[in-house]
């Protein structure tokens, strides 16, 4: 399709080219001209946010929970410099983000003009590619660039400057070509996995005696028939299998094989199997620091098969002995049919012995904590919102802290896209956005921002978001008045000073929740826990739920800073002392 | 980032990478757009990497194509890492480590030179001794007057290093160096 108009029509037809429904956004001086189209068109819907780095962690809840990318509309200079953490959180976790901004008019760039700022500079090293569009005739080959460079190949985040000239200027619109792999000069990522390789993979998982799946986010991003092959071929070899906390929910929680997540808070079992087993099988996953503790430990006696679309990714930390650079998806279903076609089989007898193994650290129950009949234990508390809400469409997004960790411990996903966390840039504040893009995505789902008492305030402005657009998304704090990982950390290396971790003036959370039109709940007894969720869950407004924690518990078990993944801290060793000596001269300067 | 992790790979990294450290050319093929080398060096800011030399210039008009030519150092792992980082980035068309492919190939070193201007100073005995020695390294008078020698020396980073060493005692003033350009040896093209 090929007609004249305006840039800023250009940008509405394009979007809608792409096939997207939803934008989130924040208008300003310059992006007017493209709010002036947007408000007379139907078909793409605008979520007004109440802060720009809001805009950016919806679009990313939006973009993790349909698989789709998320859009963002901000304005030049500060609407620009707000979403550079969003940004940088969907560069991290390897989420499609198409972020488009306005500029001052070109003949004013360079000149600190009003609301200037150099977007592109500054979103750089914070996004997969960037454009200044100076031409309106550029304008729909760099959007449609934008939308191919961000879902395709590892997904990421891209910004596309438009100045408001630009966005006046008329110019000839063309739609996206059809096949914009084939047509791009330099950007064409490999998807499919080299078929030797994948075939020594199968024979390295016959042969060997104790192997374990370890999973991650690309598994998700690769879409919902990865998922299927994931367990398709659990269940073909019998493997045990953990994940990182952005991989939770391809493989589903109830499963006979899951070990846990893995890492730093992982369980027991998946950490001391990492640790011992002679074949690793990285689908997906990236040996973050959070994952490996101290890489000239990890995992010593196994070879390595290290599966991801991002070439940058094998030996960046840790030597894969196969790497297969592929899309995960392609990859195992490859893996799967040389499986099947062959007569490849699983060691029988070797499996048996380390699943003997393996259920003596399950035995270990690691994640075990004291209960309480006085004061709602936050594994609990997060225990009982799963048995309530498992059986209905959840989805579940969190914020950063002690709170993350309970939920990806005790919070077990059965599907993929369900499990809206901020990993690799660990961004307090992502939650609430993330759960409102989750639940304009999925109206009729259950949207729960599971939230620690500080987080929450860090973007607790898009309650009026939530409650504009009648989006019942349901806040769950676990209240303990602290910033409990701080103070965790703070116990562990810092003499148990505890220097400004804790919240003097915390506001009224019920009555924060009815200033801003939602509803707010308080509970301070485990007995009245069940009651308030199921209300909660009733209630077809936002919520902000006030759930009142014992305020110093800590998240265990722990891989301390510098240790392997057989020195982990156990929540039943973890007494004053042991936390107080766990981490080492060394390790005190590691993050 | 603090001094004993410059090179981690990892916040959890304590070991000291045995590696042994080696220097490589890079050569690179990009789109000739604003803001390509500012990714290019901004990758090699953000990741702790060192560059020891860069010249960039466009090569072929019509597709607007250009060439960035880098001399970098690090263990192998590192140049593997800058190699597979520098190729993520979009407008990037084509990495080559032309170390090596000359090692690969059995040769010592792709070939390697750079153009440097130097102005010297001076007058008697050490002007003459400077218009000797530039005359041994095939350097060439671009500029005098009865004071001054501008020359113009071609070569391998390593002759250039050695000519401006000698000239200093004779009264170097000034330098500018291009930086390497490279290609690989023999008939193939990139």
């Amino acid at each position: 399709m090929t007609r004249e108009m305006t840039g800023a029509e250009m940008v509405i037809q394009a979007l809608k080219d792409q096939g997207v429904d939803t934008i989130f956004g924040y208008p300003g001086g310059a992006v007017l001209p493209i709010y002036d189209e947007i408000i007379q068109q139907d078909g793409l819907e605008h979520i007004l946010v109440r802060h720009e780095q809001g805009a950016g962690h919806a679009a990313e809840g939006y973009a993790r929970s349909t698989g789709k990318p998320g859009v963002a509309l901000v304005t030049s200079g500060p609407g620009a410099t707000n979403m550079v953490t969003a940004l940088t959180d969907a560069m991290l976790d390897s989420i499609p983000l198409v972020c488009i901004s306005g500029q001052v008019p070109t003949h004013l760039i360079g000149n600190d003009a009003f609301q200037e700022c150099d977007t592109v500079g500054i979103t750089r090293p914070c996004t997969k590619h960037n454009w200044l569009v100076r031409n309106v005739d550029d304008l729909p080959r760099i959007h449609h660039e934008a939308f191919y460079v961000a879902t395709s190949g590892r997904p990421g985040p891209v910004v596309v400057d438009i100045p408001k000239d630009v966005q006046f200027a008329t110019g000839t619109y063309q739609g996206p070509t059809p096949n914009p792999a084939a047509a791009h000069k330099s950007y064409r990522p490999q998807v499919k996995g080299d078929a030797a390789s994948i075939r020594m993979a199968a024979e390295m998982m016959a042969a060997a005696k104790r192997p374990i799946l370890y999973t991650g986010g690309g598994v998700i991003n690769s879409g919902p028939q990865a998922t299927q092959l994931l367990r398709e071929l659990v269940s073909l070899t019998g493997f045990p299998i953990t994940s990182t906390l952005m991989g939770l929910g391809a493989y589903p929680a109830s499963g006979d094989n899951w070990l846990g997540m893995l890492g730093m808070h992982g369980t027991y079992e998946a950490n001391m199997a990492m640790h011992d087993c002679d074949l690793m099988i990285n689908i997906g996953a990236r040996f973050d620091d959070r994952i490996t503790g101290r890489t000239d430990a990890f995992s010593p006696g196994s070879k390595k098969i290290h599966i991801d679309i991002d070439p940058s990714s094998i030996n960046k930390t840790i030597n894969a002995d196969l790497p297969i650079i592929g899309d995960v998806g392609h990859v195992l279903e490859d893996l799967v049919r040389i499986w099947r076609s062959s007569s490849l089989k699983a060691d029988a007898a070797a499996m048996k012995e380390w699943w003997t193994q393996i259920d003596a650290w399950r035995a270990r129950n690691s994640l075990a904590y004291k209960p309480n009949n006085d004061v709602i234990m936050p594994q609990y508390a997060i225990q009982r919102l799963y048995e309530l809400t498992t059986h209905r469409k959840t989805f579940v997004s969190t914020e950063v802290g002690q709170h993350q960790m309970w939920a990806a411990q005790f919070y077990g996903f059965e599907e993929p896209n369900r499990w809206l966390t901020s990993g690799g840039l660990g961004t307090m504040g992502y939650g609430l956005p993330a759960a409102i893009g989750a639940q304009v995505a999925h109206r009729d789902a259950l949207c729960v921002d599971i939230a620690g008492d500080a987080s929450i305030l860090m973007n607790i402005q898009d309650m009026s978001t939530a409650v504009h657009y009648r989006l019942p998304v349901k806040v769950f704090i676990l209240n303990n008045q602290y910033m409990g990982m701080v103070r965790q950390w703070q116990q562990l290396l810092h003499g148990n000073r505890l220097s400004h971790s804790y919240t003097e003036s915390l506001p009224d959370f019920v009555k924060l929740a009815e200033a801003y039109g939602g509803v707010g709940f308080r509970v301070e007894k485990p007995g009245d826990l069940d009651g308030a969720i199921e209300e909660m869950i009733a209630v077809d407004r936002p919520v902000l739920f006030d759930c009142r924690v014992a305020a110093l518990a800590n998240c265990f078990p722990m891989i301390p800073s510098g240790k392997a993944h057989n020195e982990m801290l156990l929540p039943d060793e973890a007494n004053d002392e042991a936390v107080a000596n766990a981490i080492s001269a060394e390790g005190k300067s590691l993050v | 980032m603090n001094a004993q992790n410059v090179n981690a790979p990892s916040a959890y990294f304590l070991a000291e990478v045995s590696n042994e450290i080696e220097t490589h050319t890079l050569s690179l093929i990009v789109d000739n757009e604003p803001g390509v080398l500012a990714r290019v060096i901004g990758l090699f800011s953000g990741r702790g990497y060192n560059i020891d030399s860069l010249t960039v210039s466009e090569t072929e008009h019509e597709k607007h194509l250009s060439r960035i030519t880098i001399v970098t150092t690090g263990t192998p792992m590192i140049i593997e890492q800058i190699r597979h980082q520098l190729d993520r980035l979009v407008p990037v068309h084509r990495v080559t480590d032309l170390t090596v492919r000359a090692r690969r190939l059995n040769q010592d070193k792709p070939l390697e030179r750079e153009l440097a201007l130097v102005k010297v100073v001076g007058d008697g005995n050490k002007r003459l001794e400077a218009l000797r020695l530039a005359d041994a390294f095939k350097a060439t008078v671009i500029d005098a007057t009865t004071e001054h020698f501008v020359f113009e020396i071609t070569g391998r980073t390593s002759k250039i290093e050695q000519f401006i060493s000698i000239m200093k005692p004779l009264g170097l003033v000034e330098v500018s160096r291009t930086g390497v350009a490279a290609v690989q040896r023999g008939s193939e093209g990139l």
